[in-house]
């Protein structure tokens, strides 16, 4: 009857300000308009560092919604916050490095280089999978019914482990590193067109192949059954601690795969890119709407791109501005809607 | 008095029930001295009862007396503290719930516990998760909409959206779609209208007809013993009584503590 109370407490407060939520509307409409006519001006000043802009969006855009992935899918079904998850993500481009450079003596990206990419895809994505299973299983599997809390601050724990680890002078060290790596190709307004297409060629399939494992296979309806009610997946004969495992693993086999090509975009590794990324990556999530797989995408690209904009478009504010400028229009949304753009209401959960 | 002596008392209580029950049915499900407690708070203590093939035994009591919990034990959800679940002759109190399932043990469980925003037909799909045959699957998803046309015109909605009553008929298919050689039922009457409480104990005699075994828990004691062969009644976690339901049902101690003193 939780429901019904809930309910008749939203109508007598809407009875009580009957002008809010037109106001609010008008309001929501205005900004989007506004949003809407900054877009339209950058274009039409500068059509060339728009379309750069736009590419630097997409390119970092992408690795935001591969990482944001990871938290929106471990958030879907135990409603775990992975605070660990753009350390783990940061772990991954240090494995990238010190596979791609130290190892294979990778310093120029051609089409040589390409197996070593390949390579390199796969164990960091193997690392990144098997070391959050770890975590899941280790950790967060035994505070499974515990408060919330206590997961929440195994997972920051956790965070700062894996810093801690990076840190170790044998690992990373506490300075930031920089790797000989050369891009050749053309580029578009400071874009190199390589990298882009990199990007593209390894984030595309995997996206398609998400959505393939979500939507078709018996593991994807494992997921989204486990996601709703995790007693009544058991009683299906759905193996859940298995299924969640199992969505821990694919959340940190695409930070790996992110890892390696922010580290090949970039560059350098640092015990810190995990806690920008990372929580650029969640505020992606959050934007989306929690939990949803598309939402996480479509939040990525949408900061990415908002973020480049700022930083190279003709009416931006500048580097120094990108997060405010986010967090701002995320700010926004949350209070026009708070599920996200493609959350559900809470209600329907209650 | 002791232990051992509450044991024998118990064994020879079971044993009268078992020599009332029509001789030759097999007996598909037993639990054995039965101990459920979550932390330190007992649920269930020292259970002893059999299902045999075929039957519909229901076990009665009232709100908290630990019925649920026996039905969560034994799909496996719970582990027991101490007893034995039987199944067919083997034991299986340990084995994780999802194994249980492809045991033929399936349950409609307390609150339903639908998908909610998935569809009907998405649901009856997950109540076949474990099995493999294409065929037979397609054959009894064609039987359980035939038990409850409701369904079927609803098959393409969300299972949130349907009805109390429409989620427990979903519930119960769900269930039968894992084709269960015993199948547990869990307050299937809970919140729903008289029509519908009817509609429900009709479905489940036609389910006992094509040869499933039934467990139902109720609330509703008159309207469950009167389709059941067999009951048990608890008591704060224990066995109060148990008999032929027909008889049960003239018995006034009962009637008077389950029935509403009918």
């Amino acid at each position: 009857m939780a429901t019904a109370s809930l309910v008749v407490g939203g109508t007598q407060r809407k009875a009580k300000v009957r002008l809010g939520p037109v106001v609010e509307r008008i309001l929501g409409y205005a900004v989007l308009a506004l949003v809407l006519v900054w877009l339209v001006a950058n274009i039409v000043a500068d059509p060339d560092r728009f379309l750069g802009s736009l590419l630097v969006g997409l390119q970092n855009g992408l690795l935001y919604a591969l990482v944001a992935l990871g938290y929106t899918m471990v958030y879907g079904i135990v409603e775990l916050i992975n605070f660990a998850h753009g350390d783990l993500f940061m772990l991954t481009t240090i494995i990238a490095a010190g596979l791609m450079v130290t190892l294979l003596g990778v310093t120029q990206l051609t089409a040589v280089s390409i197996l070593a990419l390949l390579l390199a895809l796969v164990v960091c994505m193997a690392a990144g999978g098997f070391i959050n299973m770890s975590a899941e299983f280790l950790a967060y599997r035994r505070l499974r019914s515990a408060p919330k809390l206590a997961p929440l601050m195994t997972a920051v724990g956790l965070s700062f482990i894996f810093r801690g680890i990076a840190q170790q002078e044998y690992v990373n060290g506490s300075a930031q590193k920089n790797w000989p790596i050369t891009w050749g190709g053309p580029v578009i307004e400071g874009v190199y067109v390589y990298k882009l297409v990199m990007v593209l060629a390894v984030t595309v399939p995997l996206l398609l192949l998400m959505t393939w494992i979500v939507s078709r296979t018996k593991m994807g309806k494992a997921m989204r059954a486990v996601a709703q009610d995790q007693d009544g997946a058991r009683l299906m004969g759905i193996n859940v601690n298995g299924t969640i495992s199992f969505v821990f693993g694919l959340g940190g086999a695409l930070a790996g795969a992110a890892g390696v090509l922010y580290f090949l975009c970039q560059t350098q590794t640092y015990y810190d890119t995990g806690t920008q990324l990372g929580l650029i990556a969640f505020t992606s999530a959050v934007l989306g709407g929690i939990g949803n797989l598309s939402g996480a995408v479509v939040g990525g690209l949408s900061i990415g791109i908002i973020q480049a904009l700022n930083e190279g478009g003709a009416y931006g504010l500048g580097s120094t501005w990108s997060q405010s400028v986010v967090f701002i229009i995320l700010i926004i949304l949350m209070v026009f809607k708070p599920e996200g753009i493609f959350g559900r209401p809470t209600t329907e959960k209650v | 008095m002791s232990a051992q002596a509450q044991d024998s008392a118990q064994d020879s209580v079971a044993a009268q029930g078992a020599r009332s029950r029509e001789a030759g049915k097999e007996v598909i499900l037993e639990l054995k001295d039965l101990s459920v407690s979550y932390g330190n708070i007992a649920a269930v203590q020292n259970l002893s009862m059999t299902v045999h093939q075929g039957e519909i035994v229901t076990l009665i009591g009232s709100n908290g007396a630990g019925k649920s919990t026996t039905l969560r034990t034994i799909s496996g959800l719970l582990r027991p503290k101490s007893g034995d679940v039987v199944f067919e002759g083997s034991k299986i109190n340990g084995i994780p719930g999802h194994e249980v399932v492809k045991l033929g043990i399936c349950q409609s469980p307390e609150g339903r516990k639908i998908f909610q925003r998935m569809t009907v037909s998405e649901n009856l799909d997950l109540g076949a998760f474990t099995r493999k045959d294409t065929a037979k699957i397609a054959e009894d998803r064609e039987n359980v909409l035939e038990l409850f046309p409701r369904l079927r015109e609803r098959i393409n909605q969300k299972a949130g959206t349907m009805s109390g009553g429409e989620q427990q008929m979903l519930a119960v298919a769900r269930a039968l779609l894992g084709n269960p050689r015993l199948l547990l039922l869990d307050e299937p009457s809970m919140g729903l209208a008289p029509v519908l409480v009817d509609v429900i104990f009709e479905t489940i005699e036609k389910i006992r007809t094509q040869g499933v075994t039934v467990l139902l828990v109720e609330q509703n004691a008159l309207a469950a013993l009167e389709i059941a062969d067999y009951a048990y009644v608890l008591e704060s976690g224990r066995l109060n009584t148990q008999g032929e339901a027909s008889k049960l049902l003239d018995d006034p101690s009962v009637t008077a503590a389950y029935l509403g003193g009918h």
